[in-house]
């Protein structure tokens, strides 16, 4: 069993090795490495819209790949290069959006489902609960009585 | 009440339905241009046809013009040629960006189908079509005579593309002739 785990967690590794475009000049420094494989990994490509730069091999996500770090050697902030990115591509570019007046759908409706969701639960818990209380409620007398009549009808031989 | 609430799934479900019928006749591939309402950026490129020279973006001063992306890699482009060159004998100044492209390829692409481009600058390297948000090939701006871009179509021009595309050309001819009186 544990073995069929391992291989299936090489197998799983040499697929995410693959996805990635191999890069061959890596930046002046590993901290603009990092930041480039942050950035990469964030941005979609105009062309093949499901993919982020990193993993796209089409020709114009080479091409936005070399201008990010272009633009991180020249010493430009994470939220410079967004900028330029957006400047020229729209919003669309980022798969984090921004937070403003057009994406707040986005960025609220998920926690707004959740709470809904939540307040439905609770409602309905509350229901079913108060609908077994008063179910388990004592009879009063007028109650009993009609009850021990109907037990009395249903056994015929007795009366 | 109780039959009322029998109605909420097929509710559920007619709103679903009208949102995915929504998205069967949009083109998710379709991205609105930042640059519409912007000028045509800065730039300095070889012309095509004459190397020494450079073109920049005074060439869209002083006339309505489509600028053109293309390239002899592009099969798309092969595609819309023929209407490009009807369209430059109606008169419209069409400018060519041969992007990405070899000159030679290039040069003998415009022998043999014609030229329909009053001009033609080389982005070798594909740095004004990031300028631009240029994400393939074709790709067709129009641009009115103060260097504006107006209107930009992703993919081949064609007569169904003109008849949207050419009435917002013919209108910025026509404010460029008030403008002018």
């Amino acid at each position: 069993m544990t073995c069929s785990c391992r291989v299936l967690a090489l197998w799983l590794l040499a697929c995410s090795a693959a996805f990635a475009v191999i890069e061959t000049e890596p930046l002046s420094s590993d901290e603009l490495n990092a930041r480039y494989r942050v950035l990469t990994d964030e941005m979609r490509c105009p062309k093949c819209q499901n993919q982020n730069l990193a993993e796209s091999d089409s020709p114009i996500a080479a091409d936005l790949r070399g201008e990010i770090r272009r633009l991180l050697e020249e010493g430009k902030s994470n939220a410079d290069v967004a900028d330029f990115m957006v400047a020229r591509y729209g919003d669309f570019v980022l798969y984090r959006p921004a937070l403003q007046q057009n994406t707040l759908v986005l960025w609220f409706a998920p926690a707004a489902m959740v709470l809904l969701g939540l307040l439905v639960l609770v409602l309905v818990i509350r229901y079913h609960r108060r609908r077994d209380n008063q179910a388990s409620q004592p009879l009063n007398r007028e109650e009993q009585q009609q009850l021990n009549a109907l037990l009395n009808n249903d056994k015929p031989g007795e009366s | 009440m109780k039959n009322l609430k029998l109605f909420i799934p097929l509710g559920i479900f007619l709103v679903l339905a009208l949102f995915l019928y929504q998205g069967l006749s949009r083109d998710p591939s379709e991205l609105p241009s930042v640059l519409i309402s912007r000028p045509v950026p800065d730039f300095s490129l070889p012309d095509l046809l004459n190397p020494d020279q450079h073109i920049d973006q005074a060439v869209f001063q002083g006339q309505v013009s489509l600028l053109n992306v293309w390239g002899t890699w592009c099969v798309a482009c092969r595609v819309e040629h023929p209407f490009l060159v009807e369209l430059a004998n109606q008169g419209v100044a069409i400018v060519g960006m041969n992007y990405k492209d070899e000159r030679a390829a290039a040069l003998q692409w415009l022998e043999e189908k014609g030229d329909p481009y009053s001009i033609n600058f080389e982005d070798k390297e594909g740095r004004l079509a990031i300028d631009l948000g240029v994400f393939g090939a074709p790709e067709t701006y129009l641009v009115d005579h103060q260097g504006i871009i107006q209107y930009k179509h992703v993919g081949v021009v064609d007569e169904q593309v003109w008849a949207q595309m050419g009435a917002r050309y013919r209108e910025l001819v026509a404010d460029q002739a008030k403008g002018a009186q």
